[in-house]
């Protein structure tokens, strides 16, 4: 747990440089809410309070990364309730969730609040590649995000306000536009999951199931015509990549199984570009995750593993 | 040497803890006063007595027997008198019917001169195997002579040594093939002979070059045209020595669960019971002495020790030096399948291969907690098996229901809960699902 609130540092120091010091404190928040509502549920429910494991810190800013920088401090409070209390502790508490509870609460606020989940952006503050496009007399509250602009204003719009080419991948690939407190800088997401592969702590499985997915439909459907697509953006906006190592990795609520991990990831990255090209919503990762999420104990019953060597004539 | 071999599904690499006592001779261990030899030291029924109350017995005279059932005779270590028949305290049956000796420290060690075997017909050599009371001392305890009467139907054409020795730790095995390699080599031979195979692979993990030289250089002078013996290294990874692990590793053959290793025409034995095996054929000296390692950070001085079956705990920490006050737990047999003791007072078996005195540092006194369904288990479990379910369905009383995850097959290793990130006693939980499910 510890190590992977490590690994999601660097992008949450990144996005106080992108957006200010507003995304530091909605996180602090977030994290505080979630430790307290975590000890408060275990304390209601009779059960040992179990903050030190750094589990509900570790929800709480993924949270806190999945919710735009410029929202109320009482989202993430009501977010957290929502994650830890009702996603966690009412279903069971740790181990038992069925659904990931940082992506819950963030369901459950996009919910209630639509107008300030998806409109509460900030742009970035520094002036690198991206800014050169939006022009200094921009307005900052027009900042929407990339897969929103696309969604609503049409791929010239998009092209218009972010640029195109190499400096496009570059700045979207670094984090220089706008979009949730964690999930912009794709280089550090990538980074801090490469750590986590080389550690041992997940496999390939499941990033490389989502992502390629996702790649792969974004290239055939993204486009106006088939195959023309442009596969790179797919990964590089929106959640996609903080999802697919962060989120759909969740221990708990993703399978176990290499085969079942294979097929739930291509799930989720075919429910993301289902939701992001045909959906009411310019992103999808949240809902198809949180959609793929209760299949996992399916899957896993019904992939087993490999036995050493059966019985014969099976199993009596 | 050969490319190293392993076998291919789950497996762990558990700090391997050996250099305390890699370089440390056997040496023999003082007899007590008194020893106490537990009946049923064997896989089967165990032995009733043969003798009373006062009686005097000799130095490998025979002192139980099993009647009735599947088992071989028990020995007296020593001279001395019988002196009471009660309960010894013991690390699995918490207590165990047992016979107390009082040592008569005058009499003359016996001493067991060589004789050639040769003209021993495969019955005969198989009859001096049970008399001397031989079993699996590699840890399971199953009467040798019967892995050594295998069906009818089975064609046997390998015989495995095992030396593998994967436990951490543990060094006795290693110590018997460097110090006693030609005996172990004679105990191989004799074993083909009674089998009637001509090949024979012994398996030895690399972190153990010094015995893979020796034993090879054993091997090579004993090899013949009627038994060629070869010694293979294998590559570091627990559980190696497990018998479907080794059989894998070394012929790629695979036995089905459920089945014995001569489904798959092999037979496994130990290299400390092949060598228990030389000295009953040629010596015809029966198993009472065990060798086994005193390690760990808790004992003033760790050992590799000859003991006389009986001895207590208690007595090997006397004349180690004792305790050291940091000791946190005391476990018999490996840190990954021995089992805690809660005192001192427990014999040494057969079976004992080792007395672990650990500190707080080398052990995980974490309390555990809920399974996060990582699914590290999974990947550790040689068998393949999900060792998070079972535990998952013990949790909820639902042991019973366990048999569909193949339970069974476990062998009780420990990979699971030594990679389980939250401590989960997973082997006790699987133990507690083979007794559900069995009913």
């Amino acid at each position: 747990m510890w190590t992977v609130l490590a690994c999601l540092m660097p992008p949450l120091i990144l996005s106080v440089f992108i957006f200010g010091i507003q995304t530091l404190i909605i996180t602090a928040v977030s994290v505080i809410s979630c430790v307290l509502v975590e000890a408060v549920s275990q304390k209601a429910l009779g059960r040992p309070i179990t903050i030190r494991d750094g589990s509900a810190a570790l929800t709480g800013v993924l949270l806190a990364f999945v919710i735009p920088p410029g929202v109320p401090y009482l989202l993430p409070v009501l977010g957290a309730v929502m994650a830890i209390y009702v996603g966690k502790h009412l279903l069971g508490g740790i181990g038992y969730n069925i659904f990931n509870p940082a992506l819950l609460g963030r369901a459950f606020l996009l919910a209630t609040f639509p107008v300030a989940m998806t409109s509460a952006w900030l742009p970035p503050l520094h002036d690198l590649a991206i800014f050169t496009h939006l022009g200094a007399g921009a307005d900052a509250v027009t900042a929407a995000t990339p897969l929103a602009v696309m969604k609503e204003q049409g791929m010239e719009a998009f092209t218009q306000a972010f640029g195109s080419g190499t400096s496009l991948y570059t700045s979207f690939f670094l984090g220089w536009r706008p979009g949730c407190i964690g999930e912009t800088s794709g280089f550090l997401i990538v980074l801090g999951g490469c750590y986590m592969l080389y550690r041992g702590y997940i496999t390939w499985h499941i990033p490389v199931s989502v992502l390629g997915t996702i790649a792969l439909l974004s290239w055939i459907f993204g486009g106006k015509a088939l195959f023309s697509g442009d596969p790179l953006l797919a990964i590089l906006s929106g959640g996609a990549l903080l999802g697919a190592f962060y989120m759909a990795n969740d221990y708990v609520t993703s399978p176990t199984n290499k085969i079942s991990q294979l097929i739930y990831g291509v799930g989720i990255g075919a429910l993301t570009v289902l939701i992001r090209l045909k959906g009411g919503y310019p992103e999808g990762i949240c809902y198809a995750i949180l959609l793929m999420n209760p299949l996992s104990s399916v899957l896993d019953s019904f992939f087993k593993p490999k036995r050493f060597a059966p019985p014969v004539g099976g199993d009596k | 040497m050969n490319s190293l071999l392993t076998f291919p599904l789950g497996g762990v690499h558990p700090p391997e803890a050996k250099g305390q006592t890699a370089g440390l001779v056997i040496e023999r261990m003082p007899v007590p006063d008194e020893l106490e030899i537990i009946l049923g030291q064997h896989i089967g029924a165990p032995c009733t007595p043969t003798v009373k109350k006062r009686d005097v017995v000799g130095e490998g005279a025979m002192i139980g027997e099993v009647q009735k059932g599947l088992g071989v005779p028990l020995h007296s270590p020593v001279a001395g008198t019988i002196k009471d028949f009660g309960m010894s305290a013991h690390p699995m049956r918490v207590t165990s019917p047992s016979i107390t000796i009082a040592v008569d420290h005058d009499a003359i060690p016996v001493t067991y001169p060589r004789n050639d075997w040769s003209g021993l017909t495969a019955a005969e050599l198989l009859g001096r195997v049970h008399d001397a009371g031989i079993i699996g001392i590699g840890g399971a305890g199953f009467p040798t002579h019967v892995k050594l009467k295998p069906p009818p139907d089975a064609k046997i054409d390998k015989l495995l040594l095992n030396g593998a020795e994967c436990e951490p730790y543990i060094t006795a095995d290693h110590r018997q093939m460097l110090e006693l390699a030609a005996d172990i080599i004679e105990g191989a031979r004799i074993i083909a002979k009674i089998l009637g195979i001509g090949e024979c692979i012994i398996g030895i993990e690399e972190n153990k070059p010094d015995a893979i030289q020796v034993m090879a250089e054993a091997a090579r002078a004993a090899s013949s045209a009627e038994c060629t013996i070869r010694v293979q290294a294998l590559r570091v990874k627990y559980p190696q020595g497990s018998e479907k692990q080794l059989i894998q590793a070394l012929t790629g053959r695979k036995v089905p669960s459920m089945a014995l290793p001569s489904t798959v025409g092999v037979v496994v034995h130990n290299v400390s019971t092949a060598r228990a095996i030389c000295d009953a054929v040629v010596s015809g000296k029966p198993l009472y002495e065990k060798v086994m390692t005193i390690s760990g950070g808790g004992i003033t001085r760790p050992a590799n020790l000859l003991v006389k079956v009986g001895t207590r705990a208690s007595d090997i920490v006397a004349y180690l030096g004792g305790v050291k006050p940091e000791l946190a737990k005391v476990i018999m047999g490996g840190p990954m399948m021995g089992f805690a003791v809660s005192n001192l007072d427990v014999p040494v078996t057969k079976t004992t291969s080792s007395i672990l005195f650990l500190t707080e540092k080398e052990i995980d006194t974490r309390p555990h907690s809920q399974c996060i369904r990582c699914g590290w288990c999974l990947a550790a479990c040689p068998m393949g098996l999900e060792p998070k379910e079972i535990g998952v369905f013990v949790e909820a009383n639902r042991a019973e229901d366990t048999a569909q995850f193949g339970v069974f097959d476990c062998f009780e290793c420990g990979s699971c809960a030594f990679i389980c990130p939250a401590k989960r006693p997973l082997v006790q939980f699987i133990r507690l699902a083979k007794m559900k499910a069995r009913r």
